[in-house]
């Protein structure tokens, strides 16, 4: 990405639009975590439901209601246990899973009365303590002799590497970048994950031992597949997605601040002192998803004066959740629909602004058909990542749109080949969906190996 | 507007609440304030024999049990009687009496089981012109221990013989308060009336330990590592109490007996519910000492709005009008047949009723109707026990649903059958034996 710093006339792109303090509170938790007091009784209002919808709802199946139930009668690490017995990654899920479509959706008090229980934030009071106290509360399971190999230390590689440790299965993950985590790390909106939570977490999974990460090894690159089936027991691909997709425009890739958000947003996650990093003072974001929208609101918050995100199609098809749209506005991000941009114009090498036409969606936005402009500094791309079936280097593996395909347990058409997590096809793109693909892959591979949970 | 003066023993309140004898009548400047702020009535802490007075421990002498937004549910307590010189209790006794005519003010009196001290005391309240004396027969921690309180409540032919003494040496009327630490609460009533007192007051505070601490393993309330039982008052003793009251209402001897009830009063609707089963008078302490006096305010409008909704003109319109409906089990129509209903729209769909009836009672409520989740009820099983609306977390939504015709699946038998109790029925051995004579 380049971004380039012009001088005034051009386009204006600074870092430290803000003070420290200002940057500090805009960057703050965005839900602070429940006082006890609050947590008992927000978990007093839980019906402890038959067959709980909010379970069901949840793609790691967290017995919702007994952690809650723990949380009510004072057991704080119960409850814990009680998520990380389904998902080792309950503290990164109760921040950055969309509840309000899951459990907190299919909660009957959102029937009764629109005010579900708030879920995410009862998991992360009870998952807070364990995390912090950086033990994983399960015990390595006996050795079993048996190595598996995983590719991507983010949340699906890290759940499967946990949960095979438990069964007393070593691993190795092959992780390309410096620290794990994935998408945790190095995507997620930072102020969903403050205080460094992404790194503590993997810490705290890892802490169970048996599990070995060599970093800078990327799949196809510096580890081969072939590689992997002859020295290990089984191999777990988890390697998320590869490159961005792009508009297809002229002069996309000349043109000085027309920006990958995805890229971006890792560069903020890692950023020491958010005030060095620039942003435009006039932003547009293109795109539906929740990259877009934390790329949006993070712009807000670094102090763009206007963040406008334009998506293609309507309200309903956006992959954010009403809840993000919300997010979205309250921190001033304005959203257009139904617009597809047509034309990037640059003064000199750098972006000055973007021209969209109107599709033929609800008109809300614009007539179907007409062309407006916005002024913009700094374009955020954010319409997708594909998949990385290269790194595959043809084994054969099925793949569909880019992604590999899997059943049940997570196997590949390639025997001894399990994945899971964005990589794979028909996936949910979320965390959640991704901890669950690995805990499911190492259930099948440890049934496989001859090594059972203890 | 409703009239809510009452007149209990000839002794006039403008309203029918009074406070109880308690922490928050013990001195003039509590009871003036209360009287501010509109109660009907006082019954003044405890006193007890002149001399040297009770010493109360100088830490926790109150502990509670809460619901999880530390809503209090039940309190205890383990003061003694007043801590104060019987003089100036008495000397301020009289000062309210005088500034306060209109308000009923009542004295508490606990002193040893012999005649001279009962004796001897209530000359001394008579002096003070209140306008009745109340026996506390009922406190059950710390005075019991000295053969007073509950110690002279549990013993009916202690009541009855102290009610005599008292209605011998005085003018005033008197009024026995009763514990409910005792297996059969009529009896110390009967005790009271043959004794010849003007009425009881029930119910004094039950045995009991709030919590355990599971880290210091003591009591949670503790004087010096060390707790006792106390007394538990609040919204959680108020079925005790209304179960206690009615069975003196019921009572063929008691009949008549005059009531002032206590017992978790905290609403204008808790002390309706007291009222139509009898009571004269409702006496309050646990929702005063939890929200402060104001809490009156709530009680009188509340009692006024509902007689006026009732067209009930003065308490005595509606005061009793319970009693008939209470009965003994045996004579509970068996004939009469409810189901419960499931109001679909309303339903949530949560499922509590489906599990409580499938794990603990008649497996009446179907989880699933063609493969989708939905509740409802089978009438095969239902017995109709009320579990499931008493669960239901929506109000209304499960209701108990009186059957009137047809065939009740679960027995064979039709719905609509002349009223039947057990002392009729084939089943009971009874029957049987006296048919044989």
């Amino acid at each position: 990405m380049t971004i380039a710093a012009n001088p005034p006339g051009a386009s204006d792109v600074h870092p430290g639009r803000l003070d420290e303090a200002t940057l500090k509170g805009n960057f703050a938790d965005l839900h602070p975590l429940l006082t006890p007091h609050e947590a008992r009784v927000e978990a007093e209002r839980c019906y402890f439901c038959f067959d709980p919808p909010c379970q069901q709802a949840c793609p790691t199946s967290i017995d919702i209601p007994l952690f809650i139930r723990q949380i009510a009668a004072g057991n704080r690490s119960g409850a814990a246990t009680t998520i990380f017995d389904s998902n080792i990654m309950g503290g990164m899920c109760a921040r950055v899973c969309p509840t309000e479509t899951l459990c907190e959706e299919a909660c009957v008090r959102e029937a009764a009365e629109a005010k579900p229980v708030v879920i995410g934030q009862l998991q992360r009071y009870a998952t807070e303590p364990t995390i912090a106290n950086g033990k994983s509360p399960y015990a390595r399971g006996a050795p079993t002799g048996k190595r598996v190999a995983i590719v991507g230390a983010g949340p699906a590689g890290l759940a499967c590497a946990h949960e095979l440790a438990i069964a007393g299965v070593d691993s190795t993950i092959f992780e390309p970048r410096e620290k794990a985590g994935g998408l945790n790390e190095y995507g997620i909106a930072a102020y969903k994950t403050i205080d460094d939570f992404a790194a503590k977490e993997a810490a705290f999974i890892l802490s169970i031992g048996g599990i070995e990460i060599r970093r800078g090894q990327a799949l196809g690159r510096e580890v081969k597949l072939e590689d992997l089936q002859r020295d290990y027991d089984a191999i777990f691909l988890g390697a998320g997605l590869g490159a961005t997709n792009k508009l297809g425009l002229p002069r996309e890739t000349e043109l000085a601040n027309v920006i990958d958000a995805v890229d971006y947003i890792a560069r903020l996650r890692q950023a020491k002192d958010l005030s060095t990093l620039p942003i435009g003072r006039r932003v547009v974001v293109i795109g539906g998803g929740m990259t877009a929208i934390d790329a949006a609101v993070q712009s807000k918050k670094l102090g763009a004066e206007s963040v406008t995100m334009v998506y293609r199609r309507g309200r309903e098809q956006m992959k954010a959740s009403a809840y993000e749209r919300e997010l979205a506005q309250t921190s001033g991000v304005i959203i257009r629909y139904w617009a597809r941009p047509v034309e990037l114009e640059g003064r000199g090498d750098t972006l000055s602004g973007v021209v969209f036409e109107s599709g033929n969606g609800d008109g809300a936005s614009a007539p179907a058909g007409s062309v407006f402009r916005l002024d913009a500094d700094m374009l955020f791309l954010a319409i997708g990542q594909r998949g990385a079936p290269e790194a595959l280097d043809g084994a054969p593996i099925e793949v569909r749109n880019g992604r590999i395909v899997v059943d049940s347990e997570r196997r590949t058409t390639l025997e001894g080949v399990w994945a899971g997590g964005d990589c794979v096809y028909g996936g949910k793109d979320l965390t959640v969906s991704a901890v669950e693909d690995g805990k499911q892959a190492a259930r099948s591979i440890a049934a496989v190996l001859g090594a059972s949970r203890a | 507007m409703a009239d809510l003066r009452t007149n209990f023993l000839g002794v006039k309140s403008p309203n029918p609440f009074w406070l109880a004898s308690a922490p928050p009548t013990d001195r003039k400047v509590n009871v003036e304030r209360a009287f501010r702020a509109g109660w009907g009535g006082v019954v003044w802490k405890t006193l007890g024999e002149a001399g040297p007075p009770v010493v109360n421990v100088s830490g926790a002498r109150y502990g509670a049990i809460h619901g999880p937004d530390r809503r209090l549910i039940a309190m205890n307590n383990i003061e003694l009687i007043t801590d104060r010189d019987l003089e100036i209790n008495l000397q301020e006794i009289k000062e309210v009496k005088r500034a306060w005519a209109d308000r009923a003010l009542i004295t508490s009196l606990m002193v040893p089981c012999d005649e001279k001290s009962w004796e001897d005391i209530l000359a001394r309240v008579e002096q003070t012109e209140c306008d009745g004396v109340e026996l506390n027969f009922g406190c059950p921690h710390g005075m019991s221990e000295r053969g007073m309180g509950s110690a002279v409540g549990q013993v009916p032919e202690y009541v009855e013989m102290v009610a005599r003494w008292c209605k011998a040496h005085t003018r005033m009327p008197v009024i026995v308060k009763l514990t409910p630490n005792i297996t059969d609460v009529r009896q110390p009533a009967r005790a009271a009336k043959t004794g010849g007192a003007d009425a009881v007051s029930l119910i004094n505070t039950i045995n009991s330990i709030m919590n355990i601490d599971l880290d210091r393993m003591t009591p949670d309330v503790v004087i010096d590592g060390k707790g006792t039982h106390g007394g538990m008052c609040g919204p959680a003793v108020k079925p005790i109490a209304l179960s206690m009251v009615s069975e003196i209402a019921r009572d063929s001897v008691c009949a008549g007996l005059p009531i002032s009830a206590i017992g978790g009063i905290t609403t204008w609707r808790d002390a309706a519910e007291f009222i139509a089963l009898g009571a004269g008078t409702v006496q309050v302490c646990t929702a005063a000492m939890t929200y402060g006096f104001k809490v009156v305010q709530e009680m009188v409008t509340g009692l006024a709005d509902y007689m006026d909704s009732k067209g009930y003109a003065t308490v005595e319109d509606f005061r009793g009008r319970a009693i008939p409906s209470i009965t003994d089990w045996q004579y509970l129509n068996l004939n009469y047949v409810a189901k419960a209903e499931i109001d679909q729209k309303l339903c949530i769909q949560c499922g509590r009723c489906h599990i409580v009836c499938e794990d603990t009672s008649h497996q009446a409520i179907f989880a699933r109707i063609n493969g989708k989740r939905q509740f409802v009820v089978n009438e095969a099983e239902c017995v109709g026990c009320n579990l499931c609306t008493l669960v239901c977390p929506v109000e209304d939504c499960i209701t108990l649903v009186h059957k009137v015709a047809g065939v009740d699946p679960r027995t064979g038998l039709d719905y609509d059958r002349a009223p039947a109790n057990w002392t009729a029925h084939p089943n009971n051995p009874a029957v049987h034996a006296k048919a044989a004579e």
